[in-house]
Formats: structure tokens, sequence, C-alpha cells
């Protein structure tokens, strides 16, 4: 079986991390693989993970009748996806698929926030990773409402 | 050996065409790119070349209706023909669109600064477009990879609305295949049948491998997009002074006399449209220019 050590360790979401704190994150992850189609999570139900994509691609999509359903977003190789797990209900408010065979680490959130309240320095290193890849998250949905190549007006390319 | 005392014969310098008067082109081809997108491919009435830098733009004359700015959208490296991609936002580039081979167009240009292809060899460079922004960068992008040993890696980041909205689907095709240029495609809006990247184009910044200590940026696209970009090739490592935008404003005369395109201190037309990131930064997020 892989060591997931070194892979965590490597990864730039959790370089803020001792190593003490990498082998307890490894102690709640694990190698996953999910096929072309195959559903990582769905919305609405209880969201006790989160994704280190290895590799491939996952398409993030809500549910939006009678359009079927809307990809808002797709995530690759070395992103990371899903923090419903970390506040309450613990429901994801998205279904995310694979868009090809996609290999990711699981990382157990049940087990993580038990550790995380036990240790708080690894608490605070994990929340300010989630918070800038929230940050991010929500820099791209703001320039994504604005429609920006909707509304450019008559100017040098037109 | 003249002497210090006599006078140097003043150079027969070529007499310059006046910016003002448009010169007659004549359509060769039209392209229709997207469902509000074409292309004009022109050739001089009476042949000639028209020699410009990528980034340049043209005032693109349509007799009986009125002129606008286009940016120049073909390759450097063939002068003989001059192609312009536009879209149709108004009456001029509706008029445009309806023009067929052979009809008669006036063109003024080019005008204005180019991209820093020069500067950037030796360097890595990321290209990133948005929308229609593709089309001022295509020249760009042309003569990088003509002399192509002499850059790094070479990036297109390139986000369109939709899938339908992409720009020269086929070129980025050929140029994916050619493994000369890494090129990243996303839509801000995907339709069920589309297998690619959704997300602004800013999320595709973090995927690529570039040095961004040997970077050179080139961005254009809505400010609002080149706004975003710099600030994730910031978080990125990129240093706003290797970042140059392509700004746009009303230009009329082309030349800086008119001061219809006038942001502060500086006349897009004349000192840009290309221009460092430094130079124009605080300029954009003043919301009263």
């Amino acid at each position: 079986m892989e060591a997931l050590d070194p892979l965590l360790a490597e990864h730039p979401f959790l370089k803020g991390l001792t190593p003490a704190h990498i082998r307890t994150v490894a102690g709640c992850a694990r190698n996953e693989r999910f096929e072309a189609g195959q559903f990582l999570f769905r919305e609405g139900e209880e969201a006790h993970q989160f994704f280190i994509v290895r590799h491939g691609k996952v398409a993030v999509e809500v549910g939006a009748p009678p359009r079927g359903a809307v990809t808002i977003q797709t995530v690759a190789d070395g992103e990371i996806l899903g923090w419903s797990w970390l506040v309450p209900p613990y429901r994801w408010r998205f279904s995310a698929q694979a868009k090809e065979l996609t290999r990711v680490i699981a990382l157990d959130g049940r087990c993580l926030r038990q550790k995380c309240e036990e240790d708080h320095d690894l608490g605070y290193e994990l929340l300010k990773s989630f918070a800038d890849i929230v940050g991010q998250r929500l820099d791209a949905t703001r320039l994504q409402l604005l429609d920006v190549y909707a509304t450019e007006p008559a100017g040098r390319h037109r | 050996m003249s002497s210090v005392l006599e006078a140097p014969r003043p150079v027969e310098a070529a007499p310059r065409p006046d910016p003002m008067l448009p010169v007659p082109f004549v359509v060769e081809r039209t392209q229709r790119e997207t469902a509000d997108t074409f292309t004009l491919e022109l050739l001089p009435q009476g042949g000639g070349r028209f020699p410009f830098d990528p980034g340049q733009f043209n005032m693109l004359y349509v007799f009986g209706i009125g002129e606008v700015p286009i940016s120049i959208s073909g390759d450097p490296a063939f002068p003989q023909r001059l192609i312009h991609t536009t879209r149709v936002v108004g009456a001029v580039t509706k008029g445009m669109g309806a023009l067929k081979r052979g009809d008669a167009l006036g063109v003024r240009g080019p005008f204005g600064t180019g991209w820093p292809v020069e500067e950037a060899e030796g360097c890595d460079v990321v290209v990133v477009a948005g929308g229609i922004g593709l089309a001022p960068l295509r020249p760009a992008l042309y003569e990088i990879l003509a002399h192509r040993e002499r850059y790094g890696r070479v990036v297109l980041l390139y986000g369109a609305r939709t899938p339908d909205d992409i720009l020269y689907r086929k070129q980025l095709h050929d140029w994916r295949g050619d493994f000369d240029l890494d090129v990243h495609v996303t839509v801000d809006r995907a339709t069920s049948a589309w297998r690619g990247n959704v997300g602004v184009v800013t999320t595709l910044i973090p995927r690529v491998p570039f040095d961004p200590y040997h970077t050179v940026a080139m961005v254009c696209g809505p400010e609002t997009m080149m706004r975003f970009t710099v600030l994730e090739l910031e978080r990125r490592g990129v240093p706003a002074a290797k970042v140059w935008l392509s700004l746009e404003r009303n230009m009329k005369c082309g030349v800086g006399l008119c001061g219809h395109c006038q942001c502060g201190p500086k006349f897009i037309c004349k000192d840009g449209p290309v221009f460092p990131c430094v130079d124009v930064w605080d300029l954009m997020s003043r919301r009263e220019l």
C-alpha cells in the first residue's frame, strides 16, 4: 500500500504543516479512484470527506431544473475539492462527477475534525489553507457572476 | 571627412502617409468565427505591404457608416494582407460584417504600442486572453512561435463565455497539437456537451507550469478580467512589472490629438493600447476614469 505521507508533505495545500501533523493527516487519508461518470459525492448528502485530486478532472455540478445538471466549475490535477465537511451542517451543496478517470487522495472529515479538536495548531493550519481555497473560489465565482464577456462594450476589438 | 563647421545634409525622409487619411483596402475573404464575431482578410487596393507590431490597432472605416478602432489579429510575418477579427456590437461593425469579397474599406494605422515580444526573449511567456481579447494577442503568438527557440515555456490561457464563443477553435486545436504551445481553454458557462474546463480564466493560472521569476505575461480581455488576472499572477509570484495589459477606450483619431481615449495622463491610442501593468494599475481601479 502506498504511503501517503510523502505525497501530502509535497502538496502546496499542506505546506504549513509539521511532519508530525502530516503523519496525523495521513492517518485520515486513503487513495481512491473514480471512473468517468462516477460521482465523488452528490448534492444534499452528508459531507464527511474532502479530496486532493492527484490526476483527472472533476465537474462540480448543481441540479437546475429544467436545465438538468449545470457544471459550475471543474477541478483538475493537484487541486482541492470540497469544504462542506468543515462547517455544519456537513452537507454537500453541490455534486462532483469525474469527467475522466480520476485518482484522488480522500481525507476523512470526521477523523480530521476530531484531530483538529485535539490539536488546535493542526486545526489552525488547516483552516488557513482552507480559507485560502475558499477565498480563491469566491473570487472566481464573483468574476463568473459578472459575466464579463457578455457585457464587453463597443471598442477596439469590435 | 566632413568638417564640424559644415552643416549636416538633411536626410531625405520618406513621405509619411497622413495618419488621418484612410487608405482603401479590399475585402479578400470573410470568415464567420462565432455567432457574433467574424474575421476580415483585407488587401491594399493596388497592392503593397502593411507592416505592423503585434498588439497595434487600425481605424477601419466602413464607407457611409463610420469608423471604429479594431486590433490587428493577423500574422506580422505576412504584411501583404491585413486581418481583423471583430465582434458585431454597433452600426459600424454590423456594416463591416455585411461586407463581401471585393468590397472596399478605409484603413488608418497601424496605431499604438505593441506586445513586448522582444523583451520576453529568454523568459517563459504566459498569454492570458479573455473573450475576443484573444484577437489582439494572436499576432504576438505568431511572432513568438516563429522564433520559438528564443523563449522558455509558452502558455496560452484562454477563457470564453461559452463553448460556442471560443474564437479560432481550429487554430487552438492545431497549436495544442504542435507541442510548442501549452494551450488551456476554459468557459464560464458550459453546456452538457462540453468536456473541457469550466471556470473563469484565472483558475487556470495555478495549474500551469512556468517559472514566475522569469516570466513575461501578456493579458487582454475585459478590464475586470485583467485586474483579477494580475492579482492571480501576483499570487503565483509574477511581479506586476512583468505583466503587460492591453487597454481599451473610445479611440477616435488614433494619434493622441482628440482626447476621446484619454485615461488620466495617458492617451490609450498613442501611449498604449499595450501598457506595462505598473503604468496603468492605479488608473484601472479609479472609478472616475
